[in-house]
């Protein structure tokens, strides 16, 4: 799925939140189910996936395996970012100076 | 969801965390929301379509700009030196307006019909009256904060920042939760738009935001040293203020590991006086513009250092540029047909990214097709990717058909010993098409002519670049957040009608 600058989504399984820091294409999951628009209601039935449960913090900003994707953690929960089944990795904190 | 986010998260993360002080009040992140929230209900319930600001800086500010934020309308921060005569105008063109201001600035205003409440800033910022309405979703797309322009040359015009651009510069170049202990000095008035960066930067940091009123190098040093500042941010004259108050003793500031410094340009000498002064501190230099939210381009602390320490030219130099451009934004050099110009070439400086605004209340955007906005500024990249600002493009002076930057003959004039500060512009000349006047002010013990001014800069710059003419003065007129007021000094100095071009 296309991922947009500023499209908030939302955990179907926890109460993990994100938001697009920079666009890209990955088949969002959190917790082993789709991720979805933040004003949607989850799906009934699913559960979180054992292995998909590392948790998230929030934060915390994860990418894709090409660091074209930035994705920031608004609200932590109990699943684990992923494309698919492959968590995502966590992007290293880039430190620009306070400048206002 | 809005900028609002910026603060549900920091309160999530460390509520009883202090997030605002200003030596009357204090508020925890906790309470600076509960604040907002009710100031949200107020908009609401009095059918607010904007809010306006006419205060100095205090706790008010971020309260004001959360509860904007919350309750879907503009927060717009005026400049409250402005006559009440201005002012009334500009509260004149905001929909519906809440009109929250310090009691002796609304005392002054008039106040038009279209006001749907006057609330004093003293009645703000206390024990939450513990409102329940809950704010629906924000629209990102609606215009959070409205900033209107100096309008040194027409009426003011109004910058619409909206949620998404203002969101975008945040989490592009600021990391969430420094830590605890953190605090930032804030002393830039709310109206300027590094007012609204330093709220929004600050409680996604986690920092501690300290409000400073009035501006005194004094004062700015004795809140530094008794509140332990870790950052602030300063315009130039601020800085060369309180490097003058100290006269060459160290600043004796151990708790500040950042300073940052922009608005307007830097004098070398100052920067360097400065880095002197303060010598466990990082400087940042900031560029930005009110239309690009902020700042765009960094020159950082290791950049700072790196300069200062190198024996290349090429990069010493850097210590007078503006940085490289942040994340997510981009930069073109352009010529005068909008063709793209090589590292080294002076041209209008072209800006792109998720940050930038470009868009008016009165006219709309003024970004081109591809979404890139005329900053208005003259500059120029070196081979690293460092931008050069040489000032605006409507300040640019065409002598004998060369294109000559005030900020080129500026910078060489200031590094003369007398010189304490300069200012540059040009004026008609028959033979030339226009002279460069150069206004200088002496240092107290100088006794350098007009000759020795002109001979410096001969020996040390192109011969287009020397004064044709020297005025000494005794100050150079600033606006108060360090923008030198070019067209003011032009309009008091005049041609210098008496002297005749030097060819």
């Amino acid at each position: 799925m296309e991922l947009k600058i500023g499209q908030r989504l939302r955990s179907q399984v926890c109460d993990t939140e994100v938001i697009v820091v920079r666009s890209g294409s990955v088949e969002l999951t959190c917790g082993g189910a789709p991720v979805i628009l933040h004003g949607q209601d989850p799906e009934a039935g699913l559960a979180l996936v054992p292995g998909l449960d590392g948790g998230t913090q929030i934060g915390k900003r994860y990418t894709d395996e090409r660091g074209v994707l930035e994705i920031l953690v608004t609200k932590p929960g109990k699943g684990t970012l992923a494309d698919g089944q492959n968590p995502l990795p966590l992007r290293e904190s880039r430190e620009l100076p306070a400048s206002d | 969801m809005g900028v609002e986010l910026l603060l549900e998260m920091a309160v999530s993360a460390h509520p009883d965390r202090v997030a605002v002080r200003d030596g009357r009040r204090e508020l925890t992140y906790d309470e600076l929301r509960r604040a907002a929230g009710d100031l949200a209900a107020r908009l609401h319930a009095q059918g607010a379509r904007s809010l306006a600001f006419v205060g100095v800086n205090s706790a008010v500010v971020p309260i004001a700009l959360f509860g904007a934020a919350l309750a879907g309308v503009p927060f717009t921060p005026l400049n409250y030196r402005l006559s009440a005569d201005a002012l009334d105008v500009l509260v004149g063109r905001l929909d519906a307006p809440l009109v929250l201001g310090d009691s002796d600035k609304l005392t002054a205003l008039s106040l038009s019909d279209s006001v749907v409440e006057v609330v004093d800033t003293d009645t703000i910022g206390g024990p939450s009256a513990g409102s329940n309405w809950s704010p629906p979703e924000t629209d990102d797309g609606a215009p959070v904060v409205m900033l209107f322009t100096s309008g040194t040359t027409a009426a003011p015009k109004g910058v619409l920042l909206r949620h998404h651009q203002l969101m975008a510069y945040i989490l592009q170049t600021v990391e969430f939760d420094a830590g605890a202990g953190e605090t930032s000095l804030v002393s830039l008035p709310p109206y300027h738009v590094a007012g609204v960066g330093a709220v929004l930067s600050n409680i996604y940091s986690g920092r501690c935001l300290s409000y400073l009123a009035d501006f005194s190098a004094q004062v700015w040093l004795d809140r530094v040293r008794s509140e332990r500042v870790t950052s602030a941010m300063v315009v130039p004259t601020m800085l060369a203020r309180v490097v003058d108050s100290l006269d060459g003793e160290p600043a004796d500031v151990p708790s500040l590991r950042f300073l940052a410094y922009g608005g307007a340009r830097m004098p070398l000498p100052v920067l360097e006086a400065a880095v002197a002064a303060f010598p466990d501190t990082g400087f940042t230099n900031a560029y930005g513009l009110t239309e690009t939210s902020s700042t765009i381009a960094v020159l950082s602390p290791d950049d700072h250092r790196d300069a200062m320490s190198s024996d290349d030219p090429l990069v010493r130099q850097r210590l007078g540029s503006a940085g490289r451009f942040v994340p997510g934004v981009e930069g073109q050099i352009r010529g005068p047909d909008r063709s793209l110009l090589g590292p080294g070439e002076i041209g209008a400086l072209w800006v792109r990214g998720p940050q930038v605004s470009g868009d008016y209340a009165e006219t709309g955007s003024v970004l081109d097709e591809d979404g890139w906005f005329a900053t208005r500024d003259d500059a120029w990249l070196d081979a690293g990717g460092y931008l050069f600002i040489a000032g605006r493009t409507d300040d640019t002076i065409i002598r004998g058909g060369e294109n000559i930057a005030p900020d080129e003959v500026e910078q060489t004039v200031i590094t003369h010993p007398d010189v304490a500060d300069v200012a540059v512009f040009g004026t008609p000349d028959t033979q030339w098409g226009e002279r460069t006047v150069a206004c200088i002010v002496l240092r107290s013990d100088a006794v350098c002519t007009e000759a020795d001014i002109r001979e410096w800069a001969r020996t040390r710059a192109r011969s287009s670049r020397t004064p044709d003419v020297v005025r000494f003065v005794d100050n150079l007129p600033y606006s108060p957040t360090g923008k030198l007021l070019r067209r003011e000094l032009k309009g008091t100095i005049g041609g210098a009608e008496d002297r005749t071009a030097a060819s």
